[in-house]
């Protein structure tokens, strides 16, 4: 089975962008063609000069699956994926119960084979419950297929059981990821401290909790040499210190979530519990720092951290209101807000969207490259459309792009060759 | 420009002239209220709903006389003893007593924001009794009557508000009303008890009361909420009263004939010398009871007026 992408605009991390041709054979990209003859193939497929890239690669994605599955399941996840563009998830142990032992994390593993439409790889958490106190059997979740570890938003405030976890998970060489919030100094907040704040009367934390707790785990990540990923940097005064540890060459990596980057403090407005996000959305210079350190690749992930929510959990007061935001179908429109504003090009994009998590995972994926599996997104970048949250795939629709104005739409999805694009 | 809101939700929103306006109406009823002449008319065959989802006798006592001097049917509900208790969302529960048709709602939540959200979800005019931190509008109006009142004017006027600033909702909606009515206005807290951001609202900070005090016509004194303390913002109330209590001493500072006020209720020996509190040449703290009524009054006449007018002009109500 071949298929030929024709007449498309290469979007290629490593290379950069070129006009031309891919073709894909039996779920791998057989050959990127810019001139000459076109070759033969089963399929083809005229892209019509829009853009196709690596599958995006969304670290960080909650399925509500144990627990919750009526806000979001492997399928419904699947197929917002899908209609994203997104090829993989990398999915949080914060289920209920949390996915810590190698049994709960087949079942994910299970579930996700059984349901979603594209690829799923699991997280496990870091300490048994998450509950910050005996770490989880890194070595059998491992070997079950965990791809990295993670309390997700739940800081492990003891040190010494963090620096032995962290240890532990070096000789395995795995992957610890870790929520950057100063806990004592974050407790109760809802906002980022500050003029909003206190005109809203709403309990806000210091953008100062980001950088304590970096600054904590940089030193354990000094000390123990593991391989560590700070799951979401939103604030300016984070950059120095991840700057300065990876000069230092720690083997440390740093994401942000799309909404920190296209969103501030301000749009929570009068308490739209939609924008109640953790971290807290913050100040518009922070935003703009961060995207900066995004395009320069010091911030090396860009992903959706899609926490769906059903409307009981929202409709409450903004204090009360559950936190997060679904991001998987949103998150290349609202991606290409930074493309459109200049901040980032496309190639740069891809590069934190596709190809740095499948590098931080030991992925084959995210690459244009000949070989490479044929994980792929096709869409038209200038694409303008009114975002209607009613029909998002999810199954929850806790977005904070309702009627938000977006340009770029994604036109298909392939994962392994195989279009995974619902009709419509 | 009139007041025409359907809901009093905040100071943040109005006008300086509609904030004249619900002063002028209440100037009115005081003197109305004094001569034992309140029109029981004007709110006549209205039904007003007290919902408290905290505890308040003062507001909730005020609101009542407010309500029923006007005319108006009026009911309490104390909220934590109901179906808040068995679960039931606070959307579900305006949704109920919005099916039961109010005229009006008063609503006291201790969360920031949520008598916002209540009043998007019901078709009567909601007032904000006090949300959180967030605003207390008709504390802010009934110490800006009391005021103006006591000086003649309500601009141009020098204002400390001392106290528990972070956690106040009454300083909230003071500093947007004081702020919009063109007056200079000095905050007075330990760095603990003061919002972060707050410099930027264009007032004066000082966490020295003497020199916070020096020359101000008015000195604002807040309640040390005790209850929202969750542990270490202040050493110990003794230390807090020779710091920041209201006493002799420190008053020297202000101007002669400087007027003190407190929301009530007040910890006498902590936030103020109860000496200072009861002396008649000074306090205006019973006036501002008296007003709150007024206040209370007025707001909910230019209400029952708004939509009057919303109902008139679509035949159903807006």
């Amino acid at each position: 089975m071949s298929t030929l992408f024709t007449n498309a605009r290469l979007i290629d991390p490593e290379r950069g962008e070129t006009h031309g041709a891919l073709l894909v054979e039996d779920g791998r990209i057989a050959g990127v063609i810019e001139t000459g003859d076109l070759p033969q193939a089963a399929e083809v497929i005229d892209c019509r000069g829009h853009c196709l890239a690596p599958g995006i690669v969304d670290l960080g994605v909650k399925v509500s699956e144990p627990g919750e599955r009526h806000k979001e399941s492997f399928a419904s996840a699947g197929r917002a994926a899908a209609a994203g563009g997104v090829t993989t998830i990398v999915t949080r142990p914060d289920t209920s119960p949390a996915i810590d032992t190698p049994e709960t994390l087949e079942f994910v593993v299970r579930r996700a084979r059984e349901d979603s439409p594209v690829r799923v790889l699991p997280m496990a958490a870091l300490t048994k419950g998450r509950d910050g106190r005996e770490m989880t059997e890194i070595g059998f979740l491992r070997d079950a297929g965990a791809v990295a570890f993670t309390d997700c938003d739940r800081v492990v405030t003891d040190t010494k059981v963090f620096s032995r976890a962290l240890a532990y998970a070096r000789s395995l060489d795995a992957l610890v990821m870790a929520h950057v919030q100063e806990p004592g100094l974050s407790s109760g907040a809802v906002v980022t401290s500050g003029k909003f704040a206190s005109l809203r009367g709403l309990p806000g934390v210091s953008p100062m909790a980001e950088r304590m707790a970096l600054d904590r785990d940089i030193a354990l990540i000094e000390m123990t040499g593991a391989r560590y990923h700070a799951d979401q940097i939103t604030t300016a005064r984070a950059l120095p210190a991840l700057e300065r540890a990876k000069r230092n060459g720690l083997d440390i990596t740093a994401g942000v979530s799309v909404h920190h980057l296209t969103l501030n403090e301000l749009d929570v407005a009068d308490y739209r519990s939609f924008f109640k996000l953790k971290p807290p959305l913050r100040a518009e210079e922070d935003r703009q720092a961060v995207g900066e350190a995004l395009a320069s690749g010091l911030i090396d992930i860009l992903c959706s951290m899609h926490t769906p929510q059903d409307e009981e959990s929202k409709r409450l007061p903004f204090e009360e209101a559950a936190s997060g935001a679904v991001g998987l179908e949103t998150l290349l429109p609202a991606s290409m807000r930074l493309v459109h504003g200049g901040v980032i090009d496309l190639p740069g994009l891809f590069r934190a969207l596709s190809l740095n998590p499948s590098k931080r995972l030991g992925l084959e994926t995210g690459r244009l490259a000949k070989g490479a599996p044929a994980d792929l997104v096709w869409f038209d970048p200038d694409a303008p459309f009114v975002l209607d949250r009613a029909t998002l795939r999810s199954k929850s629709r806790n977005t904070p792009f309702d009627g938000a104005r977006l340009e770029g739409k994604v036109l298909g999805t392939w994962v392994a060759g195989r279009s995974v694009t619902e009709s419509r | 420009m009139t007041f025409r809101a359907r809901h009093l939700l905040g100071i943040e929103p109005l006008h300086p002239t509609e904030i004249t306006e619900l002063l002028d109406t209440a100037d009115r009823y005081a003197e109305l209220n004094r001569q034992g002449r309140a029109p029981r008319d004007v709110l006549a065959g209205l039904t007003q709903i007290n919902m408290f989802f905290e505890n308040s006798t003062r507001t909730q006592a005020s609101f009542e006389i407010a309500g029923k001097r006007l005319g108006a049917d009026v009911m309490n509900m104390a909220m934590q003893a109901s179906s808040v208790k068995k679960g039931e969302t606070l959307i579900d529960t305006a949704l109920t007593l919005n099916a039961m048709r109010p005229d009006l709602l008063v609503v006291r939540h201790p969360n920031s924001g949520a008598v916002d959200l209540l009043a998007q979800k019901v078709n009567c005019a909601v007032l904000n009794a006090g949300d959180g931190r967030h605003e207390h509008p008709t504390q802010a109006l009934l110490d800006g009557l009391t005021i103006r009142r006591a000086k003649g004017r309500l601009h141009r006027l020098s204002i400390a508000i001392c106290g528990d600033i972070a956690h106040s909702r009454v300083a909230r909606s003071n500093i947007m009303l004081l702020g919009k009515m063109e007056n200079r206005i000095r905050l007075i807290a330990p760095p603990t008890l003061m919002p972060s951001g707050v410099a930027e609202f264009g007032v004066e900070l000082f966490d020295d009361m003497e020199e916070g005090l020096r020359d101000v016509d008015v000195v604002m004194m807040l309640r040390l909420q005790k209850e929202r303390m969750d542990g270490g913002f202040i050493p110990s109330e003794r230390e807090y009263f020779h710091r920041y209590g209201l006493d002799a001493a420190k008053l020297s500072h202000a101007r002669p004939a400087a007027i003190v006020m407190h929301p009530g209720p007040m910890n006498r020996g902590v936030e103020i010398d109860g000496t200072i509190a009861d002396d008649i040449n000074r306090s205006v703290i019973q006036e501002q009871v008296e007003m709150g009524v007024a206040v209370r009054m007025a707001a909910m006449d230019l209400l029952a007026r708004n939509a009057r007018m919303g109902r008139d002009e679509t035949g159903v109500m807006a």
